[in-house]
C-alpha cells in the first residue's frame, strides 16, 4: 500500500538509508527516499546500525536545500501544529520513529486532501501515541526543573528526561526568566541550553564526568539558596493534608524517577 | 530571622491549604516587559501533595488573625492556634525567589480579616501591585477578594490580579448564617456582581480595539465547603450552574470538608473527608461546562444526590437507555460524546477519522476510550461479545463488578473525570 516496492527489487531488497541522528539529517534521509525511489526502506541512525550483508546501504549526506525542501513540501499540505508533531515524535528517539514518520509523509504526500486527521491510520495512530508521551514529558520538565542559584547569579538545572525534550523547553523558560541567566543541562544526552539574558545557546560541559562539575556548582550556590530551598521544602509539608492522603495519585503524578532532582524531596536540611 | 520567617511559612500556608483552588490558567499576561515571568496558557502543577493535588502557586495567607469566628475554619477566632502575619516583603520575596527557582507559577494570596475588610483588602492589593510594578512580575496572582471590601480596591485587584475568588463557603444562607454568623452573603454577592461588570466592561472595550489594561483576565472563582451542612448535590450544582450563568465564573471548587473542630454544628473529628462526593461534584460540574449536559439532567428536586457507585456520565446513560446504541459512524458529535466511556479527546477522534473510513471497534480501542463500559453504549460489532437487552441494573453491575479501580472507595477528586 504505502511502500509499494519498485519492480526492480525484490522484497528481501531492504534499503537502509543511514543518516547521523539529527532532525535535519532524518529530514535530508526523507528527501534522499524520494530521490531515489527507494522503496522498501529502513531509515536508521549511524549508531544504531548494526550492519547486515543482505542489506543496501545508503548513507545520508546533509544539503540544506533537501531538508528545505521536504519541510516546505510538508508545509503546504499539514498544519503547523502536525508539522511540529512530526518534529515532536522525532525527538522520542524512540526505535523505528523514523519509519513510522516516513510512512506518515508519503501518506500525506501521495493524498491530494488532508489526511493529518485520519486518526484511523497506524502512522498517524503511532504518531499521536508517541507525541503524547513527549508532550508529557516535555511538560514535566516544565513542572520539574528546579533551579539553584549560584554565587554569579546563575540558575541551573540538571535534567535526564526520557525523552530528548530539551529543544521543546526552550521558548518557554526563555520568555518566562527573560530577566535572568540560567542553564539547563541534560546529562544523559550530554548538552545543554545556556541563556545569558539575552540569546539562548547550545552548551557542552568539557570534562570527564559531570558529577564533578555539579559538585564544583554546588559549593558555589548563593548564600541564600540554602534558605529558600528549605523554605520550599517546609511548605510542601505545610500544605499536605493528612486526612486526605493517596499514595498512588501521588506517584502517578510524580513518578518516582524524577525525584532526584526535585527539591521538595530532597531531606539533606 | 531566618527561623521566624521559616516559621511563618509554615503557620500561614497550613492555614491556606483549605482552599482548594490551585490553577494557574486562564490568564493572558505575557511577559512583554522583558521582566520575570509569564502566566499565558496553561497552568502548570509544580509538584503535587502526598495527597495528591496540584502544586501550581504558593498559597499563603497575609495573616491568620480573623476578627470573624467561622466554625469550619481553623483560623476562626475561637479557635486556639498560633497566629502570625507576613509583611508585604516577605510575601513578595517570598513570591520572587520560589518563582526564579520555578517551583511556582506564582501567588495565591488570601487572609483572614483583620480591623476590617478594607484594610486587609488595601494590604493584599498593595502586594500585587508591589509585584507587579516594581519587581516587574508576570506571573500568576490569585487575589481573594475580602467580604465587604469597597468597589475602589475591588478595581485596584483587578488591575494587577489575574484571578480574584470570593468563597461563598455554603451551600445556603441557611448554612452561612448558622456556620459563619459573622458573614452575609449579600457581602460576598455585591463584590462578585461588581467584578463580573467590570470584567464585562473591560471585554467591551478590548472589542473596539481601545487599548486596555488587563483586568482579572483569567477571571473569577469560588469555593464551597461539601458535607458540613445538609444541602443535596442538587442545591449544590443548581448553585454552580447559577454562578457559571449568571455570574460568569471561570471554576467553581468543591471542597470535602475537613473535620477540624468539635464544634457540635459540625462532623466530628475522625469523620472521613467526603473525596468521592467531591469528585462525583468535579465530574458532574464537568458536564455542565464542557459535555452540553443541562444541570437538570443530571440531578433533580426528586432525585437530588448524585450516585456514589458511579459517575454522572454514565447514571444519565442509563437512565436514558432509548437513545442508545448509538450509531459512531453517523451520530452528532454531540451525542458521542454523551457515550460513556468515551471523553471529548476520543469523541472529536471519531468525528475526524469518521470522514476517512468506516469505523470499526478496533478502531475505537485505539482512540483511548474506556472499552468496558462504552461497549454497552455503541451500535458496532465488538470481537465476540454479544449484545443483548440489559437492563440499565445489568449493565450497572456489569461494569462495577469489572472492578475497575476508579470506582473503589477511596477514589480522588479531580483525578480522572470519565
Ligand atoms: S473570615 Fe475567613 S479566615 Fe476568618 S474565620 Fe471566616 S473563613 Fe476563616
Amino acid at each position: 500500500m504505502l511502500l509499494t516496492p519498485h519492480p526492480s527489487y525484490r522484497c528481501f531488497n531492504m534499503q537502509t538509508v543511514l543518516y547521523d541522528g539529527s532532525y535535519q539529517g532524518f529530514l535530508c534521509a526523507v528527501f534522499d527516499v524520494y530521490d531515489y525511489k527507494f522503496s522498501l526502506v529502513d531509515i536508521c541512525t549511524k549508531d544504531q546500525f548494526k550492519g547486515n550483508i543482505f542489506e543496501q546501504v545508503h548513507n545520508v549526506h546533509h544539503h540544506k536545500e533537501h531538508s528545505e525542501r521536504v519541510l516546505k513540501g510538508l508545509k503546504q499540505k499539514v498544519s503547523r501544529e502536525t508539522l511540529l508533531d512530526i518534529y515532536r515524535a522525532f525527538l522520542s528517539e524512540k526505535t523505528g520513529i523514523e519509519n513510522t514518520l516516513l510512512q506518515f509523509i508519503q501518506y500525506v504526500f501521495s493524498n491530494k486532501i488532508s489526511v493529518e486527521k485520519d486518526f484511523s491510520h497506524p502512522a498517524v495512530i503511532t504518531i499521536g501515541e508517541t507525541v503524547k508521551k513527549v508532550r508529557r514529558e516535555k511538560h514535566r520538565m516544565e513542572a520539574f526543573i528546579r533551579f539553584q542559584k549560584t554565587k554569579d547569579g546563575m540558575f541551573y538545572a540538571i535534567i535526564e528526561p526520557d525523552f530528548n525534550v530539551l529543544p521543546l523547553i526552550i521558548t518557554h523558560f526563555k520568555s518566562r526568566y527573560a530577566d535572568q541567566k540560567w542553564i539547563i543541562y541534560d546529562t544523559r544526552r550530554k548538552y545543554g541550553i545556556h541563556y545569558d539574558g539575552v540569546i539562548c545557546s547550545e552548551i557542552t560541559i568539557d570534562c570527564s564526568t559531570t558529577g564533578s562539575s555539579v559538585n564544583e556548582a554546588e559549593t558555589q550556590l548563593d548564600e541564600q539558596e540554602e534558605l529558600y530551598q528549605k523554605l520550599w521544602q517546609s511548605y510542601f509539608k505545610s500544605i499536605n493534608i493528612e486526612a486526605r492522603k493517596n499514595t498512588k495519585l501521588h506517584l502517578q503524578h510524580v513518578p518516582r524517577r524524577y525525584w532526584k532532582y526535585l527539591t521538595e524531596k530532597q531531606l539533606k536540611f | 530571622m531566618n527561623d521566624r520567617i521559616l516559621e511563618k511559612l509554615n503557620i500561614l500556608a497550613d492555614a491556606a491549604k483549605y482552599d482548594v483552588s490551585c490553577s494557574s490558567s486562564g490568564s493572558k499576561r505575557k511577559n512583554d516587559t522583558k521582566g520575570l515571568g509569564n502566566a499565558e496558557g496553561m497552568g502548570i502543577c509544580h509538584t503535587y501533595t502526598a495527597d495528591g493535588r496540584c502544586v501550581s502557586l504558593l498559597k499563603i495567607l497575609l495573616t491568620n488573625h480573623c476578627i470573624f469566628d467561622c466554625a469550619y475554619c481553623v483560623s476562626r477566632k475561637s479557635n486556639d492556634v498560633k497566629r502570625a502575619a507576613f509583611t508585604v516583603q516577605e510575601v513578595v520575596d517570598l513570591t520572587i525567589n520560589f518563582y526564579r527557582r520555578n517551583y511556582i507559577e506564582g501567588l495565591f494570596l488570601s487572609s483572614g480579616i483583620f480591623s476590617n475588610a478594607d484594610y486587609t483588602m488595601e494590604r493584599l492589593v498593595r502586594i500585587a501591585k508591589k509585584l507587579r510594578l516594581e519587581e516587574n512580575f508576570n506571573g500568576y496572582i490569585h487575589l481573594k477578594s475580602i467580604p465587604g471590601a469597597s468597589d475602589e480596591l475591588l478595581t485596584e485587584a483587578g488591575k494587577y490580579a489575574d484571578r480574584l475568588s470570593m468563597n461563598i463557603e455554603m451551600p445556603t444562607e441557611k448554612s452561612l448564617k448558622l456556620l459563619a454568623p459573622d458573614k452575609k452573603r449579600e457581602d460576598m454577592i455585591r463584590p462578585m456582581t461588581f467584578i463580573k461588570n467590570a470584567i464585562i466592561a473591560n471585554r467591551a472595550e478590548k472589542q473596539l480595539k481601545v487599548k486596555k489594561p488587563l483586568f482579572v483576565p483569567a477571571g473569577q472563582s469560588t469555593q464551597m465547603v461539601i458535607g458540613a451542612t445538609p444541602e443535596s448535590d442538587w442545591q449544590i450544582l443548581k448553585l454552580s450552574d447559577g454562578f457559571y450563568k449568571h455570574f460568569n465564573l471561570k471554576r467553581v471548587y468543591y471542597s470535602g470538608y475537613v473535620p477540624i473542630s468539635n464544634d457540635n454544628r459540625l462532623p466530628a473529628f475522625g469523620t472521613p473527608v467526603p473525596m468521592v462526593r467531591e469528585n462525583r461534584l468535579y465530574q458532574a460540574d464537568w458536564l455542565m461546562r464542557f459535555y452540553g449536559y443541562n444541570v437538570d439532567e443530571i440531578v433533580s428536586a426528586e432525585d437530588p444526590f448524585l450516585d456514589m457507585q458511579i459517575d454522572p456520565k454514565l447514571n444519565w446513560a442509563l437512565k436514558n437507555l432509548h437513545q442508545f446504541p448509538v450509531d459512531i459512524n453517523k451520530a452528532d458529535v454531540n451525542i458521542i460524546k454523551r457515550i460513556p466511556g468515551i471523553g471529548l479527546k476520543s469523541a472529536y477522534k471519531i468525528f475526524e477519522a469518521r470522514k476517512f473510513t468506516r469505523l470499526t471497534w478496533d478502531h475505537l480501542k485505539k482512540f483511548n476510550i474506556a472499552a468496558n463500559r462504552a461497549q454497552y453504549f455503541v451500535n458496532l460489532k465488538i470481537d465476540d461479545w454479544q449484545r443483548k437487552d440489559y437492563s440499565p441494573q445489568q449493565i450497572k453491575n456489569f461494569i462495577l463488578s469489572a472492578g475497575n479501580s476508579k470506582y473503589a472507595a477511596n477514589s480522588s477528586p479531580q483525578l480522572s473525570l470519565f
